[in-house]
Parts: C-alpha cells; sequence; structure tokens
C-alpha cells in the first residue's frame, strides 16, 4: 500500500525578518502513512506546515500534490482554498473554529456556494454523519462550538477537513489538550483513517507518541532538517539526540525529606460565574522541601487553584494557611510578603509588565526594599546594577537591561520571572504551567531550579498538563478535576489520566 | 397618569412612534451587520449625513424618488468603502477611522450642498414619498393607521429587518459573516477570503445606513438642513448593544426609542409647564442609557470586534 508517494515538497525556505524559520526543508509522504514532524518548540514544525497549507507564502521551494489519477502536479503556494482543493487538510494547533456557531455551521463553512439563498441542511448532514460513522469521530453537530470540549472541537476540525475530501491531513499537536485516553482514541482514529488511504502528517514533540503512532519521522532543528528515520528503528535515545543535538540527561534527584507544611488550604471554595474554574471543598497540604504536582485538563479549576495562593482571588469559604498563620486578607501585596514566589501561567500577560524594561520588571516585588531605595527615592544605580547579576546569574539573554521586557523571547521572559521569583527566598513556589511554550534547554533549567528549590527547603505547588513533567518532578501527585483534588496513589499515566477523565469508563 | 395612558392610547402616538424609529431601524441594521463581521463603524453618524444631503439633492436635480434612494446609498456604500480600506486590509484603528469617516463624511456633504447651491438662504422644497393608502388595509382601525399611514421606507425599513435576519441565520453568507466576526481564523482556514467579507459587510451596512439619512430628507422631511440627523447615528450605535446583534431585537429597541421620542413631544404639551422642556429633550437618551445599563450586561458581543487581521501573520 505504502508505495504511491500523494506529496512532496521541495526546497521550502521562509524567514519572518531577520529570522529564518525553516531553511531548505524537503520531504515526501506516501499514501497511507503516519509521518510523524518531530522537534522543540520553534524547530519550525508549523511554520513549515502553514506554508504546506497556504497560510504562509515561502521564500522559496515549492510543493507537488498528486491528483486523482496518480500524477503529480504543483501546487500554487500561498493560497489556502487551493491546497483544501487538493485535498489537504490541516488541524491546527490552535482551533480555528467560529465559536458562535453550531459544528454543523463549521464543517459547511465555506464549502456550499456563499450567494445562495438556501442551505442544503438535509444531504450535507447525511454526508457529516457518514463520516462520523466511518471515522469514529462523533460529536454533537447542532450545539454552538463554545458548548463543546477541547477533545470534541477537535473532532470538528478534523471532520471538517475530512468533509472536504481532504486526502492528506495534517495534525499540528493534536494531543497536546487531550486527555491521555482521549489521544489514545484519537491515534486509534487515525489508524482507521489511514487503512482507507488517508496520509497523515502530525506534529509533535511528545516522544512517546510518536514512537507508538508513527511510520516515519523526520525531525527539525532550527529550521533545518536533520534527521529521517523508520519509526522501527528508532528509540527515544536516537531521536532526543537528534532533536537537541545532545542526549538528554535525567533530572537528578534526591529522595523526599518533607519538613513542616508550608501552604495548607482547608476545605476552601470558590464559586465562578461560569462555574468552570470552581473549586470545590479544596483541601491540599504543600510542606518545606517538596513538590506538589497538580494534574488535570486545562479549565478544572486549576488556574482558580493559582489565582488563590498568589492572592489574585478570594475564596468564600475556607482557610489559606501559610507557615502556620492564617492570611486574612488574600491579596498579592500580603502573599508576596508572607514568602510566595509566583510563576505565572501566562507569562506575558501576568508575569511582567511588557513596554518596562528588564531592570524595572526585575524589582517590581520589591521596590519597597530599602536596599532600593535612597531616602524613600528608587536607587536607580543599585536596581540597575541587581538586574545586571541577575540577568548574568541566570542566563537572561536579550537587548540588556533598559530595554522593554516584551522584547524578549518566551524562553528568557520565563528565565526573568525565574530571577525575580528564586532571589526573594520564596518559602513557596507557586508554579503554574512553568515549562509550557518553552524548548527543552530553557524547560530543562526551569526544572532544575525547581529541584534546587526543593533542596534549599522551600514548598512548590507545581501545576502543569504536562504529565511527563509532572512525573518527573513531582514527590506526591493530585488531580483536579471539575474543581475538586483526588491524591493519586499510583505514579502510573493511565491511573492518572483516568482520574483526570472524571470516569472509569 | 391618565394623561399618559390616553397618549399611549393614540393612534397618532404609534404612528410617529414608527416614523421616528425609521431610520433609527435602517441604521442599526446597518451598525449590527458591520459589527457582525468584526467592524465597528462610527462613521455612521457622518454616512446619515451624507445619505440626507445627496438623495434630497439628486431628487431635486430630478432624479426621481428612488432614483435618490439609489444615490444615498452608493454614497453610504463609497464612505463605507473608506472605512472598510482602512481598518480591514489596513488594519487601522476603527475608532479612529470611523470618526475621521463621520467628519469627513458630514464636511463633504455640507460643502456639496453649498456648492450646489450657494444663493439659497432656505433650501428648495421637493415632493417626499407619500404615505401608503392601502385600500382595505388602511381601513381597519387602530393598527391599519398606525402601519398605513406610513410611507414605503418605513415598509422598506421593516422588510430590510427581515431581510438581514433570514441573510444571517439561513443562508451560507450569514454564517460566514458571522464566523469573521468570532473568528477570522476559521474562515481563512476554509479557503474563503476575510477580507471580501469584512469589506463586502462594511460597505453594505453602510449603504443601509445611509437610507437612514435619506429618509429625513425624503419622507419625514422635504429638505435638507444642517445637523438635521442630529446624533441619530451615535443612538444606533448604542442600539445595536442593546440588541445584543440581533435584528429582531434591534426593531424593537428602535421602536422603543421612536416611542420615548414621540412621548417626551406629547408630554411637554400636556404637562409642560411644571418641568422644563430641555428634561423632555434628555429623556429618551436618559432611557436609552438606562435600557443598555441593562442590556448590555447580557450582551453577546462579536468575539473578533475591533481586532484586526492580517493575513500570513503569526
Amino acid at each position: 500500500m505504502q508505495t504511491q508517494t500523494v506529496l512532496s515538497l521541495n526546497g521550502l525556505t521562509k524567514s519572518f525578518g531577520t529570522v529564518s524559520a525553516v531553511k531548505d526543508v524537503s520531504l515526501d509522504l506516501k499514501q497511507g502513512e503516519v509521518l510523524a514532524l518531530l522537534g522543540e518548540n520553534g524547530a519550525g514544525k508549523t511554520t513549515l506546515m502553514n506554508m504546506l497549507f497556504g497560510h504562509y507564502l515561502p521564500d522559496q521551494g515549492s510543493v507537488e500534490v498528486s491528483t486523482v489519477d496518480d500524477q503529480m502536479s504543483p501546487l500554487p503556494l500561498g493560497d489556502p482554498q487551493a491546497a483544501i482543493t487538493a485535498g489537504i487538510g490541516m488541524v491546527h494547533q490552535h482551533f480555528t473554529l467560529a465559536e458562535n456557531l453550531t459544528a454543523f455551521d463549521n464543517i459547511t463553512l465555506g464549502a456550499e456556494p456563499i450567494f445562495s439563498f438556501k442551505r442544503h441542511k438535509a444531504k450535507a448532514e447525511k454526508k457529516i454523519n457518514d463520516l462520523m460513522q466511518k471515522s469514529g469521530l462523533v460529536a454533537p453537530l447542532d450545539v454552538p462550538i463554545s458548548a463543546l470540549t477541547v477533545g470534541e472541537r477537535q473532532r470538528i476540525e478534523i471532520l471538517k477537513a475530512l468533509y472536504r475530501e481532504a486526502r492528506i491531513l495534517v495534525l499540528d499537536e493534536p494531543t497536546a489538550v487531550l486527555t491521555p485516553q482521549e489521544a489514545d482514541t484519537l491515534f486509534e482514529n487515525i489508524r482507521s483513517m489511514t487503512a482507507a488511504g488517508l496520509s497523515v502528517i502530525f506534529i509533535s514533540h511528545k516522544l512517546r507518541e510518536v514512537l507508538a503512532f508513527s511510520n516515519r519521522i523526520i525531525v527539525l532543528r532550527h529550521g533545518e532538517k536533520v534527521g529521517e528515520l523508520a519509526t522501527k528503528a528508532a528509540d527515544e535515545g536516537k531521536i532526543t539526540k537528534l532533536m537537541v543535538g545532545t542526549e538528554a540527561s535525567e533530572n537528578k534527584r534526591s529522595p523526599a525529606k518533607p519538613g513542616a507544611p508550608v501552604l495548607t488550604l482547608e476545605s476552601l471554595c470558590v464559586a465562578c460565574p461560569s462555574r468552570r474554574n470552581s473549586l470545590k471543598n479544596v483541601n491540599l497540604c504543600v510542606h518545606a522541601s517538596e513538590i506538589v504536582g497538580i494534574a488535570g485538563i486545562s479549565g478544572n479549576g486549576q488556574s482558580t487553584l493559582a489565582e488563590l495562593v498568589s492572592g489574585m482571588t478570594k475564596p468564600d469559604s475556607g482557610k489559606i494557611i501559610l507557615d502556620g498563620a492564617e492570611i486574612e486578607a488574600n491579596e498579592p501585596r500580603t502573599m508576596i510578603e508572607a514568602g510566595v514566589g509566583r510563576i505565572p501561567e501566562d507569562r506575558h500577560k501576568d508575569g511582567i509588565i511588557g513596554h518596562m524594561s528588564v531592570a524595572e520588571n526585575l524589582v517590581l516585588e520589591n521596590c519597597e526594599d530599602p536596599a532600593f531605595q535612597q531616602r524613600s527615592i528608587l536607587d536607580w544605580s543599585a536596581i540597575r546594577r541587581r538586574a545586571e547579576a541577575l540577568c548574568a546569574q541566570y542566563d537572561v539573554r536579550g537587548p540588556g537591561i533598559d530595554a522593554p521586557a516584551k522584547l524578549l523571547s518566551g524562553g528568557n521572559i520565563q528565565k526573568l520571572i525565574l530571577a525575580r521569583v528564586f532571589e526573594s527566598n520564596p518559602r513557596l513556589i507557586l508554579a503554574n504551567q512553568p515549562t509550557r511554550g518553552l524548548d527543552m534547554g530553557a524547560a530543562s533549567s526551569v526544572a532544575e531550579r525547581l529541584l534546587s528549590a526543593r533542596e534549599n527547603g522551600a514548598g512548590v505547588l507545581l501545576i502543569s498538563e504536562d504529565l511527563d513533567e509532572l512525573l518527573s518532578l513531582s514527590d506526591r501527585i493530585l488531580v483536579m478535576r471539575d474543581g475538586a483534588l483526588t491524591e493519586t496513589a499510583s505514579f502510573e499515566r493511565n491511573a492518572i489520566g483516568l482520574l483526570m477523565a472524571g470516569d472509569a469508563a | 397618569m391618565m394623561e399618559i395612558l390616553e397618549i399611549l392610547l393614540s393612534e397618532s402616538f404609534w404612528t410617529a412612534s414608527l416614523r421616528i424609529a425609521t431610520p433609527l431601524i435602517f441604521g442599526v441594521l446597518g451598525a449590527l451587520i458591520c459589527e457582525k463581521s468584526g467592524v465597528l463603524n462610527l462613521g455612521i453618524e457622518g454616512i446619515f449625513v451624507a445619505g440626507a444631503m445627496s438623495g434630497w439633492l439628486a431628487v431635486w436635480l430630478g432624479a426621481g424618488l428612488w432614483g435618490g434612494i439609489v444615490v444615498a446609498a452608493l454614497a453610504g456604500a463609497f464612505f463605507g468603502l473608506i472605512h472598510a480600506i482602512l481598518t480591514v486590509p489596513l488594519g487601522l484603528s476603527q475608532h479612529v477611522s470611523g470618526l475621521g469617516v463621520t467628519l469627513f463624511a458630514t464636511s463633504l456633504s455640507y460643502f456639496s450642498y453649498r456648492t450646489a447651491l450657494p444663493d439659497v438662504s432656505s433650501p428648495p422644497r421637493i415632493e417626499p414619498f407619500r404615505p401608503l393608502d392601502v385600500p382595505l388595509l388602511s381601513d381597519i382601525p387602530f393598527l391599519g393607521t398606525v402601519l398605513f399611514e406610513q410611507t414605503a421606507l418605513t415598509w422598506l425599513a421593516i422588510v430590510m429587518v427581515f431581510f438581514v435576519w433570514y441573510v444571517l441565520e439561513r443562508t451560507p453568507l450569514g454564517v460566514a459573516i458571522k464566523a469573521v466576526g468570532d473568528n477570522p481564523a476559521s474562515v481563512d482556514a476554509q479557503g474563503l477570503s476575510v477580507y471580501a467579507l469584512r469589506i463586502g459587510a462594511v460597505v453594505t451596512g453602510s449603504a443601509l445606513m445611509a437610507l437612514g439619512g435619506a429618509f429625513l430628507t425624503m419622507s419625514a422631511f422635504d429638505a435638507f438642513f444642517f445637523g438635521m440627523v442630529n446624533g441619530r447615528g451615535w443612538i444606533c450605535i448604542a442600539l445595536v448593544i442593546f440588541a445584543s446583534w440581533r435584528p429582531g431585537k434591534a426593531l424593537f429597541g428602535a421602536i422603543l426609542f421612536g416611542a420615548f421620542d414621540a412621548l417626551q413631544v406629547r408630554l411637554q404639551t400636556e404637562v409642560g409647564a411644571m418641568i422644563p422642556s430641555q428634561a423632555f429633550l434628555a429623556a429618551p437618551y436618559v432611557l436609552s442609557i438606562l435600557a443598555l445599563v441593562i442590556a448590555a450586561r447580557r450582551a453577546e458581543y462579536p468575539r473578533a470586534l475591533l481586532i484586526p487581521w492580517f493575513k500570513g501573520q503569526r
């Protein structure tokens, strides 16, 4: 079956400004094949696929697609409509769904003549139902997208492509937002679709699923193709070496020696208007020298928990006890003074003030410290001296300490935040998705910092959607689902996944 | 109290309410179409002036009433196109561009009026639209008078409400317009043009707004005066929020405002001696603000409203 080539990219190149995102990448895709495109963040995977789908116009290179009669013909570039017509479907990492419309509307959008005075609903509905049956991708059609779960939205995205008769399906990090079970179902569906002749390219940086589900692996690094191998001949070590250039070292950690409780939450309740993200009777204890991991699918209350601990939300009922003292006025200021170091989920929005300089951002939380004042006026030379030192120590790279913080890359913004947090010697560190969107190098330095804080006696509350990260860092793991916490005794992926999904079925 | 009840039950009160509501219905529908696609059009106030002036001038120059309507719609479309080009492919601030279009359209209308009629002290009058006198139907008590004492433009406005609703809810074009106002990427990913949809919506919406202006000079009055639009465009912008971007509710909101306005005129004559007239003049606006405060909490804004979208940008 895997003989006919359906797609070939030849020497695609694209740069944004002076940054070269993709350099001279070529690849072939065979019919019925699952090709994994692997690489760190910023390796150019998504850019490459966006060129294939016409979202970006490549600077150089060409694309050829097989036609119905198995001839290869060039694809006009920079035109999504042409890509759709040629049978290419793409599921973006950030879904491209109109949330005010139903799934049915989203699927048929653009597929019918736009200036028709009537819609042929019955016919379209039949076609979609047939597709659902064949592919196993089932989702409700007649409710607004905003009411659907992430897994359902993704199924709608794939149905959208299939509805347009896609023969080549591109999936951009399809499992990033799914539970392990949902991910397994997705890959089962993909298998049955490839058996029926569909060819799939999927982008991922999760080695496990790439090894389990692909036929062939192509590795990108810094926009260049650095390796291509059959999955049968690949193993984790080999691929990691290709991705990062060196073999990743395992985190070395000492056995847990938890000390006295640092943070205790007693029957906390917070009601949110949307019901998502409400907290229901949450009890939690983080000890000194301990990393407590919170797993769960986003939107189950993790962000509210983080806001509570960082002092941005007040509880409806319940107690927050820090270092044995109950927190009365739950405000950011009191939490900082009580020794909470905060690594926020959205580092651009909540972690820095973008238009203020790197030095200013570094001193934000301790500008009242007399060390940075002279007669109640900010001592800029002291502030800048410290900023220079911290940037060197934490390897914050960018246009300098006087440049606006928003000019730093995501990884460097995170290092800036780490510098601010760790320099104040916090008793408790709240790390909410600390490595999201970071490449392996930056992510492992975050992990090292968290582990060394644990060595030094701080308690760490680690909220993450990345199970691998939680499993490698945490001393204990609790799963958050529908605003309630369940402690898991086992560190086994499947057990945690089941708790995340909330049913044993 | 009895006086108010008496007013509310009178035919002439409801006839007046519907007449006052007509330009607002056009305006609010136009603004609704623009905003559904994700573009706020603050050019509306100036587009009203342009529609009022150009339609009336065309009739005076001998174009005929329906010819005047076409001219007004084209004038609106022209200013809408300016706004659309500035805000959609060029992605400029919709507030700034809209206010600029209002200033430009208003001034250009006044300038054209002065250039066309350099020597007149009061504007020449045209023969405006007559009330439709439908045999039999006009003789129905109350309803017949309220509905059929109106001109063809009022009827056109009401028909447009149903038409816009039908297009938005029942046709592929409506689905695409709602999608582009919620998440432009959804439209782009399906191979439709975000720019074409938004520009089309703004141009069409602006043409409708201009009809609201044309109603003033060609139906409510019979000549063009400076300052005659008098904030009606801004009221429409507020009414869209009140209506939560729904054509049916927009019709209701426009009639409600018309009723407030008709009521204050009548109350002035009834109890005018006790309360200063300015209080009555302000009443419809105060009531609209109150209605907005209540309604806007639940309003469902198009998610992409005010947010420019650029092709191929990440």
